[in-house]
């Protein structure tokens, strides 16, 4: 019985080594990430949607749709998100047609055999702002505005990332050199970036009222951005809760059993 | 052909024609005897084997949705993502089991380095086991590269190149690989058809590798051979409800990471389309792999880093005779028990430094911890297992775990 408590004991030990050291792998990994960029410590926010139970909040995700289609989408195409998603942060399926019918889409070729465009519908995605990137550049001084759909998750750091660097416009410090057409911004890698301060106080009127200062447009288009790139987060959410409770009572029944029979082993 | 568990008259039916019943009850049921103190430690082969009939699972059911095509991969991964009934859901299964499954196997192999599992009788059981990690390496780079984001594709051209370091045929090798004079939509292809081969090359080398354990039963964690009955356990029920909490404790590990931090162990990076034109300021690969990478990089000559790489895996090979200790269980051996320690934390240093850019102090590190590490296999274990003067050994299994006495009364 003594060899044996023994024997636990320095499992456990040695579990809490390998434990220790896995976890310090991954953790060496991701320090390296948050070391890329320009190195200036985000400004960080927080988010409805951080934390385990996490949700979007519908009027600041609502909000921040509005900043991206009266702004952003001026230059930056959002691809992966369709009209048919918007009901996801609290637009009524009405609303969603409307908002599509706005827009119009390529569709055909018809039975004359030509392509034709007709009003947009659910299943259409946001229509891009250039027909390619070729005209994208053409229209902006050489520099691609990227695809936003995934920013959220394509930057280290997230919506943090985004919010810095919306509000990170700044007068360049003394002595550094800006480039003709380019400003400066100190969250953006090189700290020169192509884009012109997009956020203005009142550059937008929001419907639901809320005061449009620059840094509340910041905030609400970075949760925005949020959901497009993950937009099963409050899924994946309530999902994982419910997972959770089902495997840690099955774990412990697992162990219960294990103890039973175990019991007249030693 | 009788089996005293078969009663049911369809199951002996079956039994005289294939004998399948008394074939799982020898393999993992009561008719197969394990050593009766095996710790926690002996769960993670099992947790392996789960691992991967989940990522072969979930993989199935994410090739129904993905298109290995360059211009259609990474759209299709999103299409899965956010069309697919409950895809983000595999796909985050898929790539967090990955993770996982090395986690599992590391594990599992620094427990055969510990309790001196590869020594005789039980060396092809070990080779066994270098083999199914090498599949799994190939797996896992070219499962990462099938997103083709940037650091699937920038990460696919910096490992593809090491087989530039080849001398005269490199060249020419590499081009073969990659299916054209750079990685690309050939590239992909391959890939994806070779990720799909490979997972049942190795559930072939893990039945091999189960073939082998079952030859010469499994090690303990005392290091000692079993003597008899007493100091056994048949499989079932004992091992078999042990290893299912153990299933419990990993899911739970997995559910964690799936639903709650999925894109920790990613890179941004890969959220990004794969850009021929434009490199990312910093290529890594995925966690699992960075104490090698900090090896291939240890040494400024092309050849000398992928020969160093290669040799820190083959060098697993031939431990059970740089190994000279009699004894298995670093348990009864105080000295080689310090060095095995100073061996794990220098794999954690090689990994931090094959996290980092190769510059400044990471350079020396990684040269000293790449040092450290053959010494550790060429140095210290002939001359520890020579010199050390082991702990003596209990009697028998029985011995140390029921007591003497009891051990003595059972016989």
């Amino acid at each position: 019985m003594f060899g044996l408590h023994k024997m636990t004991m320095q499992s456990l030990k040695t579990a809490s080594v390998v434990v220790v050291a896995t976890a310090g792998l991954v953790l060496g990994a991701s320090a390296v990430q948050a070391a890329g960029g320009s190195g200036v410590p985000l400004k960080t926010v927080k988010w409805s949607f951080n934390g385990p139970m996490g949700t979007y909040d519908r009027a600041q995700v609502q909000r921040g749709y509005q900043v991206y289609s009266e702004v952003c989408a001026a230059c930056h195409s959002l691809k992966y998100v369709r009209f048919g998603n918007l009901p996801d942060i609290g637009f009524s399926e009405d609303q969603a047609k409307a908002v599509a019918a706005e827009y119009e889409a390529e569709d055909g070729p018809n039975d004359d055999g030509e392509m034709f465009m007709r009003p947009a519908r659910l299943s259409d995605t946001l229509p891009s702002p250039f027909a390619n990137d070729k005209a994208a550049r053409a229209s902006n001084n050489g520099a691609l505005p990227p695809d936003l759909s995934l920013m959220a998750k394509a930057r280290v750091g997230g919506s943090d990332y985004l919010y810095s660097l919306l509000t990170g416009y700044s007068d360049a410090p003394e002595g550094h050199e800006v480039a003709e057409g380019m400003s400066y911004n100190a969250w953006f890698p090189g700290t020169q970036i192509a884009m012109a301060p997009p956020l203005s106080d009142d550059g937008v009127e929001y419907v639901d009222g809320t005061a449009a200062t620059a840094d509340q447009q910041a905030k609400d288009v970075s949760a925005f951005l949020m959901w497009a790139a993950e937009p099963k987060l409050e899924d994946r959410h309530r999902t994982g809760l419910k997972t959770m409770i089902f495997l840690i009572i099955l774990t412990f029944l697992f162990w219960l059993v294990k103890r039973r029979v175990w019991k007249d082993a030693h | 052909m009788s089996n005293p568990g078969v009663t049911n008259q369809v199951m002996q039916w079956v039994e005289t024609r294939l004998p399948i019943f008394s074939f799982i009850n020898h393999s993992v049921g009561s008719e197969y005897p394990a050593p009766r103190n095996l710790n926690y430690w002996w769960s993670l082969g099992s947790i392996a084997g789960v691992a991967l009939v989940l990522q072969i699972v979930t993989g199935i059911v994410l090739a129904m949705h993905y298109v290995p095509h360059s211009t259609m991969a990474f759209e299709s991964v999103e299409h899965i993502m956010r069309d697919v009934n409950y895809g983000w859901m595999l796909r985050y299964m898929h790539a967090n089991g990955a993770s996982l499954f090395f986690v599992a196997v590391y594990i599992h192999m620094f427990r055969g380095l510990y309790f001196g599992s590869y020594k005789a009788p039980r060396e092809l059981l070990w080779w066994f086991g270098i083999l199914i990690f090498l599949a799994m390496m190939a797996t896992a780079f070219m499962g990462y590269v099938l997103p083709w984001g940037q650091m699937s594709f920038w990460g696919a051209t910096v490992i593809t190149n090491m087989f530039t370091a080849i001398p005269i045929v490199g060249e020419a090798i590499t081009t073969w690989l990659w299916g054209g004079y750079s990685v690309g939509g050939p590239t992909l292809q391959r890939f994806f058809s070779l990720h799909y081969l490979l997972p049942f090359v190795i559930f072939a080398l893990v039945f091999v590798h189960l073939w082998a354990l079952h030859t010469s039963k499994s090690n303990n964690p005392l290091g000692i051979e079993v003597k008899g009955p007493k100091d056994t356990l048949p499989f079932h029920p004992y091992y078999t409800t042990k290893d299912l909490f153990g299933f419990g404790i990993f899911f739970i590990i997995l559910a964690y990471w799936v639903f709650f931090n999925p894109n920790y162990m990613g890179h941004p990076d890969n959220y990004i389309p794969a850009n021929p034109l434009v490199t990312p300021p910093h290529i890594v690969p995925e966690w699992y792999f960075l104490p090698f990478y900090a090896i291939l990089r240890a040494v400024p000559d092309k050849l000398g880093g992928v020969a160093l790489m290669f040799g820190a895996i083959l060098i697993l090979f031939v431990i059970p005779w740089l190994d000279t200790s009699r004894v298995r269980a670093a348990t009864f051996r105080p000295v080689y028990k310090g060095f095995f320690w100073i061996f794990v934390l220098n794999g954690l240093v090689l990994g931090w430094v094959g996290a980092n850019p190769p510059e400044g102090a990471f350079i020396l590190i990684g040269q000293i911890g790449t040092a450290y590490y053959f010494a550790h296999f060429l140095l210290v274990m002939p001359i520890v297992g020579w010199l050390e003067k082991p702990k003596p050994l209990p009697d028998s299994i029985a011995a140390a775990v029921l007591g003497d006495d009891a051990a003595k009364e059972a016989k």
